[in-house]
């Protein structure tokens, strides 16, 4: 690891400041972050930490769902939105192990946009909110691609709200090595119809699967889905899935999803 | 019932007492005053000519006090193989250079080119990053049929990536074909055993040290074998007399054969200690252990098996592709030939066998032995080829093998590859296996699983391994360049506590617990007394290390020589101090009787008198008890068993779940039934592992597409179930004197292909009939692939 300076704000404002830096960046549970810079593969001048700020920890109920704050490390969350959004609660009790789940937070998950990563399919099939230190980004718009999303150069983003669902689910087959998600699919139905968002399968990272979520809509069980064929033209082939695999995970774990949502 | 402490009694491991609370001493808790840090720069690309290495800047950099380059080590010798093997057409094995550091070209990931050495690891790991290093990348040459039908060449002074090809029996290559043409029945199958990277829990450290005033060199390393290394780097590599030169291997974490080897960096940091009259240290990162730990496994196969019209086997015939890598490893030529060719008889009378290797070089890492080496491969495809014929010719893979199984009158049984096996009983470990596996009752459950929507499978696999490595006579005609025998010293100390200093190595096995329940037995003190010291070349007699599954049947055999030549100078001691007849002296519970007599003196009482001579027959007897004895094993020793697994797939998403795993061992006699089921344990996870979850793959390019934990799936806990196993139909080793076979490899051997085998038995039940085979890791994706692809 190459040296860095340390600094740990206690306000958004402050953070934003200590970003606004040549060579400055956010450090949330520094899961991703800390291995990366061990790599020497990155080589920030300056991180900045988001985990003393008060305003970005907790998960309370609020206008417009449920509000985690960003710097929320997955096993508070697995512990605190169970009473509200049980399938949320249970995605990020289904992150890594109790170590990273202790470290990694909602807003690093975000902000990385692993294309393995799980948290982008609950914040897809939910239509949830990013809030940032500048702005609010509706999900639809967040996610851009593999590692690649809609924040600026030193954009914090400070919570996400949920909008909770009737129903909802998220089944996660893993990768033998990582056990990141091979494919995850999140099921989340609300009075206004049916999202469906699919996670570790595609070369353009997280997507919802509009076909799935017209016959969801229309009919919210696993026979709904039966029909519909998963083009694998954009799937990723690696050494743990081809590409056809990987489609027929896409049909095979929603079609478990709505099963287990409405279990 | 067995003495507590003695042999047959589960006793607690004594050094996981200072493992489990962080006492243990491992080489990276060694650290000298005045030490530096060596940081190895190592090749990017696979295969490429190196035009210009500028160390200047990185010299310059703080801390550094030398970057090293082949230029460095123009003096010094390659890297030693420890094994010729000698060609079909009479011709040796090719045996290229393996330079300590990269010498004009590179030839893997993960070649060592240039080293920095500075007084901080931060600093050797900055300066790295300025040295300036021009390679001009050539073409990989990755796939081995590729590679022997004129690919580049990994070495062109060479002329070739062939660097042997092998037959065995060689004799018998005619009438195996012969035999063939005759068959009622040919069963063929291509198959691939899959490239794995050992992962002990411990990277490999190596820590330099030199004493200037008296040319005294140290090296502190991870090693299986610290005899090996002092012969074969001293000898060989650096020109350094054994009396000046010292190898320590402390507490060593795991090393499944990757840590018996010679490697370069041990080389390095010796010698880079003497030039810099400072003591040096490396220490393995997680990703350098990928790219320069030596791999295992990597065999291409075809293997076929002539059935007569009643199904007895009469001749199998196998072709294999073995991987190399890009140099030759200290044991690599032995491990598809001696250790594979020698096992294809399996538990069968088969009468012909004829096994074809070509060993080939690529552009990848070193593949040497891994535990079990050479015969999980025989292994594989001997069990996997039976169970196709069973399905093909519609018969029960049990009874197919039972027939054909040597039988308990049979032995010494002379097998046509070589071997001589002592002992075995393969139809009572079948029976035991079918027992405890609860056999007759799979169908109900098979029956079950499919109401639930799931395949259920039940695979077996037998297996037969040569261990306790190796009669030195024997190997050294099939081109070993040591002998394989061990040593003991066992020195008893005046008030009649002992110590034994053994050639062997623990790195995992429990030595310093089973040895002393062994000697505790022999004399009738408690174990407590005994105390086992290894790993240091300054005081254990020279000892050929552990692996193979040698350590009880061999060192134990030479500590158990050792100490019977103690008790008979004991008993000549107890004879005098009697004033009796030595041959009426008797030893039991640590007493000295004279029979027929009440006389009695205790083991201390000797022992004193051994140490304190005061009433002693001087003039006869040397005073002080202490014996050390060479071991050299008359022939291998042979554990066998059978295996069985069940297990569900999905047929949905291709997941396959092992729900029971039975084991059914005949180890001989068992001195720690608790140590051997442990290694048991793990021997099935490293099985199930290489079956269900690991691959070391490369792509086109020669780069290493598995090279970290995210993508290279090792067996945790979950991945594996809960295992009943069993070593009850024991068959004693008739040839060494404590009647043990080894048990440190079986588990790996014998599980892929019982896994293999209920994977396909789950889908042929499921009714897909067409897939006949899967290699391994049989991933979800790999299962899906075949049942709908
Ligand atoms: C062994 C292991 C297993 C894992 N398994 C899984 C898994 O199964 N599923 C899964 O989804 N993930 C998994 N992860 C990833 C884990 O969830 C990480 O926590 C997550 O990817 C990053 O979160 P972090 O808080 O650690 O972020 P950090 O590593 O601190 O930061 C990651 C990136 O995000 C930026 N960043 C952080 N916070 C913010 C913010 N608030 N605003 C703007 N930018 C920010 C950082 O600058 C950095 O670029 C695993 C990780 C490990 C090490």
């Amino acid at each position: 690891m190459h040296n860095f300076d340390f600094v740990k704000p206690s306000t958004i404002a402050d953070a934003a400041q200590a970003l606004s830096h040549e060579g400055a960046q956010a450090l949330s549970g520094g899961q991703t972050l800390i291995p990366t810079m061990k790599q020497r593969l990155a080589a920030p001048a300056t991180l900045v930490s988001l985990t003393a700020i008060p305003e970005m920890q907790g998960v309370c109920l609020g206008d417009g769902g449920l509000h985690i704050g960003a710097a929320t490390p997955h096993a508070v969350v697995a512990r605190e939105a169970k009473a509200h959004y049980p399938a949320l609660a249970a995605l990020a009790g289904g992150i890594g192990d109790p170590a990273v789940r202790n470290r990694g937070t909602i807003g690093g998950s975000l902000a990385n946009n692993d294309p393995a990563a799980c948290y982008p399919s609950a914040v897809l099939a939910s239509g949830a909110t990013v809030v940032t230190n500048t702005r609010k980004i509706a999900a639809d718009d967040y996610f851009q691609g593999l590692f690649s999303t809609a924040l600026h150069d030193g954009e914090i983003i400070t919570s996400i709200v949920f909008p909770i669902p009737e129903k909802a689910a998220y089944v996660k087959f893993d990768q033998p090595a990582s056990r990141f998600a091979l494919t995850g699919v999140f099921v989340a139905k609300y009075a206004g119809g049916v999202r469906v968002a699919v996670t570790g399968a595609s070369q353009d990272g997280v997507f919802r699967w509009k076909d799935a979520e017209a016959a969801l809509s229309a009919d919210f069980s696993p026979a709904a889905i039966k029909g519909l064929a998963m083009e694998s033209g954009t799937m990723i082939h690696d050494l743990h899935g081809t590409q056809a695999y990987r489609a027929n995970l896409v049909k095979v774990l929603t079609g478990r999803a709505v099963a287990a949502a409405l279990a | 019932m067995p003495k507590d402490g003695g042999i047959g009694a589960s006793t607690k491991r004594r050094e996981d007492v200072r493992f489990l609370t962080g006492k243990g001493r491992y080489t990276d808790d060694i650290n000298i005053r005045g030490q530096l840090h060596a940081h190895f720069i190592r090749s990017q690309v696979a295969h490429g000519t190196i035009r210009k290495i500028d160390t200047r800047d990185a010299e310059a950099m703080p801390g550094v006090v030398k970057v090293f380059t082949s230029a460095d080590f123009a003096g010094v010798g390659g890297i030693p193989t420890g094994w010729q093997v000698t060609s079909r057409d009479g011709s040796v094995m090719l045996e290229p250079k393996h330079p300590v550091l990269a010498e004009g070209k590179v030839r893997h990931v993960g070649d060592p080119i240039a080293v920095v050495v500075a007084e901080t690891l931060d600093q050797a790991r900055d300066a790295a990053e300025a040295v300036e290093i021009d390679i001009d990348e050539l073409p990989a040459v990755m796939d081995m049929k590729a590679a022997v039908q004129g690919g580049p060449l990994v070495h062109d002074e060479i002329g070739s990536n062939l660097c042997y090809d092998w037959g065995f029996v060689e004799e018998n290559r005619a009438a195996v074909d012969e035999a063939f043409k005759k068959a009622a029945h040919v069963t063929t199958l291509d198959l691939v055993n899959n490239r794995l990277i050992a992962n002990p829990m411990e990277p490999r450290v190596a820590v330099g040290d030199y004493e200037d005033h008296s040319g005294q060199h140290t090296l502190y390393t991870t090693s299986q074998n610290p005899h090996v290394i002092r012969l074969l780097m001293g000898a060989f590599v650096l020109s350094i007399p054994e009396h000046k030169l010292r190898v320590v291997a402390p507490d060593v974490g795991g090393g499944f054969g990757s840590k018996i080897y010679h490697y370069a960096e041990e080389a390095f940091v010796t010698k880079a200690a003497q030039i810099l009259k400072r003591p040096v240290k490396w220490t393995s990162s997680r990703s350098e252990a990928f790219i320069s730990d030596a791999q295992g496994r990597d065999h291409q196969t075809r293997i076929q098996l002539a059935l007569d019209a009643d199904n007895n086997f009469m001749a199998l015939r196998c072709e294999t592709y073995a991987n190399m890598g890009a140099y030759l490893s200290t044991f690599a030529p032995c491990i598809p030939t001696w250790l594979h060719g020698t096992l294809l008889a399996g538990n069968y009378k088969t009468p012909l066998v004829y096994t074809n290797v070509k060993a080939v070089f690529t552009n990848t890492v070193p593949v040497d032995a891994y535990r079990g080496a050479g015969r999980p491969e025989a292994t594989f495809q001997l069990e996997r080829v039976i169970d196709k014929a069973a399905r093909e010719l519609g018969v029960s893979p049990v009874e197919l093998r039972r027939k054909n199984f040597i039988k308990p009158d049979q032995y010494p049984y002379q097998t046509p590859v070589a071997v001589v096996y002592d002992t075995g009983n393969y139809d009572a470990t079948l029976d035991k296996l079918l027992e405890l596996s609860d056999y007759a009752g799979f169908e109900a459950r098979a029956a079950e699983s499919k109401a639930r929507g799931k395949l259920r499978g039940f695979g077996l696999a037998h297996y037969i391994e040569a261990c306790g490595i190796a009669p030195s006579n024997l190997v050294g005609q099939l081109g070993a360049r040591a002998g394989l025998y061990e040593s003991a010293t066992v020195r008893v100390n005046a008030t009649g506590s002992i110590t034994v200093f053994t050639g062997s190595h623990s790195h995992g096995q429990g030595h310093e617990t089973t040895f002393a329940q062994v000697i505790s037995d022999m004399i009738g003190i408690d174990a407590s007394q005994v105390e086992i010291v290894h790993g240091d070349t300054s005081n254990t007699p020279m000892g050929m290390g552990t692996y193979g599954s040698r350590s009880l049947a061999v060192g134990g055999s030479a500590m158990v020589k050792a100490t019977n030549k103690i008790i008979n100078k004991a008993k000549k001691i107890a004879a005098h101090l009697m004033e009796a007849s030595e041959a009426d002296i008797e030893l039991k519970d640590g007493k000295f009787t004279v029979a027929g007599t009440d006389k009695e003196k205790t083991w201390v009482d000797i022992t004193l008198a051994a140490y304190v001579p005061h009433n002693y027959p001087l003039e006869s007897i040397e005073p002080g008890l202490e014996e050390t004895a060479f071991y050299d094993p008359s022939n291998f020793t042979y554990p066998a068993g059978a295996y069985g697994c069940e297990l569900e797939v999905d047929p949905e998403t291709g997941k396959v779940e092992i729900l029971a795993f039975t084991a059914a061992d005949d180890f001989g006699n068992v001195v720690n039934p608790m140590i051997v089921e442990g290694q048991v344990h793990g021997g099935l996870a490293q099985g199930i592992g290489q079956a269900m979850l690991e691959h070391c793959v490369f792509d086109e390019n020669g780069q290493l597409l598995s090279g970290s934990f995210m993508d290279y799936a090792m067996p945790r806990a979950d991945d594996v179930p809960f295992y009943s196993v069993d070593h009850s139909c024991a068959t004693p080793c008739t040839h060494n004197p404590l009647g043990v076979k080894g048990c440190g490899e079986a588990g790996a051997i014998g599980s892929p292909p019982a896994v293999v085998n209920a994977v396909l038995d789950a889908l042929h039940r499921g009714g897909f009939t067409n897939v006949t085979h899967i290699d391994m890791p049989v991933s979800p994706s790999r299962v899906w692939q075949a049942m709908h692809g």
